[in-house]
């Protein structure tokens, strides 16, 4: 059955997710009861301590690495119920979702248009539209001018725009995004950022940023911070507030 | 877009230089087969060329190519008493070896019945028949003589007037051709001292008979050849080959001159299954080297393809991540491998082409060969893609996390 999503439902919506590694004497609760919801065009970052339970949290929503409690709704359509999912997941998170790393994680043997060309072939694309596409998308993130060249060419920065690029291909209703700026420098780190700002609003995706660097937070619509897998609005939040930008 | 291209055009260097040693492998599996094919090329050469119906050798042997034969020359004309045969020519065969301008030389001595056989109908690349009852050879090029060269052999010398192709004995060795009195000559050549001693022996016996005090004629001529001795010496050749009249039976010709106590009789479906049996051994020898290259080839295309495969990990988790499907990741592996397959396959037959030519014995590569190794090849490489597409099957997205 094809999963119905609905445009007007939040991009992401988890319930009581609970992640337990282990058994016994070796149990590890990695996140526990986590529930929140992500709007279309909101930009959320995630925060904490490592081994907090960010990655954990980011990949169960990513659909990689299933909860081993509680349900999570995508764009209005149920696709996981524990560990169960409810969908194809491979499937769905071809359609639907959109990936960024701390590396970027780009395929060497593909060229920069090449690597966002290959996320939409894999959505069944022709060929000749995937390029066109891809290359609207370099043009959009501002490394048309890289497009031909493997991603051992680029700088790190340009690496992680063509991964935006790429993550963005297939109009995901929600775009998960793992330390995306760890390798950058501040100024680059920041650009990305404001990257997703500005997709997540044109494009009304929910993204959701893990991340360390706290000099670029003022970029998000709402910040969480994670401590033994538990979900609470961060400190980072009331200054946010200050800002008069957007609050908890 | 094709991914297993991709890959391949990013590791050019590294997947030509894997492709080549495939390559070389292939060529070895190419080239056994094409020794066992040149073999029995080799063998059947002649026996098809000849085109005779019946070979008559001596009682019991499996003669003349994969046995030694003997029989008297004069069974030739007791085969033409045979009703329906419409031929009868008498053949010697036998391998020798000589010293020519310092180097070993082997040759398969083929008599031919001049003037009826005068070897015209051997493929000849130079020169011409042989034109006279005597001195004059045919040489396969693979003996290395030319035209006009002139060869000793026994106390005579031979001028080689016709250079054939593809003319060797099961050995592999080169044939030449002579007339049958010639080739008789060089079989029975001994020595001038060997000669003397030998008529003075047969003189000396002669004198304490009967015989040579009644008949001193003959006491006159031990002294010459033994050929010119009809009571005492007879020439004996290889075996006579029968061609039967049009609308006469082979096989009741055949059976009249098996009903003959000293001779055998093959048709020549059967000679030639003989010369194949004499053969057989190195059949096999060749067929199980040929099985533990191909499960070689095998064994290192899958640990290339594994490794390939290993290199990609992460590659494949991040499509998988994507959301491709599997098929688009065996594809990635499978696609590989048959280029692989096909670039060593191309390779090994082009390396061939070039380097068989030198090997010392004939290389036949026939297009049925080619075919077979080409499906050998098309199954090795899917067989050895599946240990790289069960790694490739097994890695998970969130690989891409480590």
């Amino acid at each position: 059955m094809r999963p119905i999503i609905k445009s007007e439902a939040p991009s992401v919506d988890a319930q009581s997710l609970t992640k337990v590694y282990g058994r016994g004497n070796t149990e590890v609760v990695a996140m526990r009861e986590v529930s929140f919801q992500v709007q279309r065009g909101e930009v959320v970052a995630l925060v904490g301590p490592s081994g907090a339970g960010k990655s954990t949290l980011l990949t169960a929503i990513g659909l990689i690495n299933p909860p081993t409690s509680g349900r999570i709704t995508i764009s209005g359509c149920p696709v996981m119920s524990g560990p169960r999912p409810l969908v194809d997941i491979r499937a769905f998170r071809r359609k639907h979702l959109g990936f960024v790393f701390q590396k970027a994680n780009l395929i060497p043997f593909l060229s920069a248009l090449e690597n966002v060309q290959v996320a939409l072939e894999i959505n069944d694309a022709p060929s000749r539209k995937a390029r066109k596409r891809a290359m609207e998308l370099l043009d959009y993130l501002g490394v048309a001018n890289r497009s031909g060249n493997p991603p051992s060419m680029l700088s790190g920065g340009e690496q992680q725009r063509v991964a935006v690029a790429r993550a963005l291909a297939n109009n995901p209703s929600l775009i998960l995004a793992d330390e995306p700026t760890a390798a950058l420098d501040s100024h680059r780190g920041r650009q990305v950022m404001e990257l997703f700002r500005m997709v997540a609003h044109e494009q009304k995706a929910g993204v959701i940023v893990v991340t360390h660097d706290h000099r670029a937070l003022n970029v998000f619509d709402r910040i969480f911070e994670m401590e033994d897998g538990l979900l609470k609005p961060s400190f980072f939040s009331s200054i946010r507030t200050f800002d008069g930008l957007t609050s908890l | 877009m094709n991914l297993a291209i991709r890959d391949v055009r990013h590791k050019l260097s590294r997947f030509l230089l894997t492709a080549a040693g495939i390559g070389l492998l292939l060529m070895i599996v190419m080239g056994m087969a094409g020794i066992y094919q040149g073999l029995s090329e080799d063998a059947l050469s002649f026996l098809e060329r000849t085109k005779a119906d019946l070979w008559i050798v001596q009682r019991g042997t499996r003669g003349p190519f994969a046995e030694i034969s003997r029989i008297p020359w004069n069974v030739e004309d007791r085969a033409y008493a045979v009703t329906g045969v419409a031929t009868a020519r008498a053949f010697v065969s036998h391998t020798i070896q000589r010293e020519y301008q310092g180097k070993p030389l082997r040759i398969v001595v083929q008599g031919l019945a001049w003037p009826m056989d005068d070897g015209s109908e051997l493929p000849l690349i130079a020169g011409r028949a042989l034109g006279q009852a005597h001195y004059e050879m045919l040489a396969d090029r693979t003996l290395g003589l030319r035209l006009n060269d002139c060869i000793p052999l026994g106390k005579d010398v031979y001028t080689v007037v016709g250079i054939t192709a593809g003319m060797a004995g099961p050995s592999g060795d080169g044939m030449a051709f002579f007339t049958i009195p010639d080739s008789i000559a060089i079989q029975y050549d001994t020595p001038g001292e060997a000669v003397r001693l030998e008529r003075e022996a047969r003189r000396s016996r002669l004198e304490k008979q009967d015989l040579g005090n009644v008949q001193p004629i003959l006491l006159e001529r031990a002294a010459g050849p033994s050929s010119e001795l009809p009571a005492l010496g007879t020439q004996n050749v290889s075996a006579i080959m029968v061609n039967v009249a049009p609308g006469a039976d082979p096989a009741r010709v055949a059976k009249i001159i098996s009903a003959w106590s000293d001779v055998t009789v093959y048709p020549n479906d059967v000679q030639r299954e003989l010369m194949l049996n004499s053969i057989e051994r190195n059949r096999k020898q060749l067929g199980m080297f040929r099985t533990l290259l191909v499960i070689i080839s095998a064994i290192i295309m899958a640990l290339i393809l594994y490794t390939l495969t290993l290199d990609k990990i992460h590659d494949i988790a991040m499509l998988k991540l994507m959301g491709a499907r599997n098929r688009v990741v065996v594809g990635l592996i499978l696609q590989q491998a048959l280029l692989l397959g096909a670039l060593g396959y191309g390779l090994a037959y082009c390396m061939g082409l070039w380097v068989f030519p030198f090997f010392p014995r004939r290389v036949a590569i026939t297009s049925e060969n080619l075919l077979q190794l080409a499906f050998v090849v098309l199954a090795i490489s899917i067989l050895s893609s599946l240990l790289g597409i069960w790694k490739a099957m097994s890695v998970q997205p969130n690989e891409i996390l480590s």
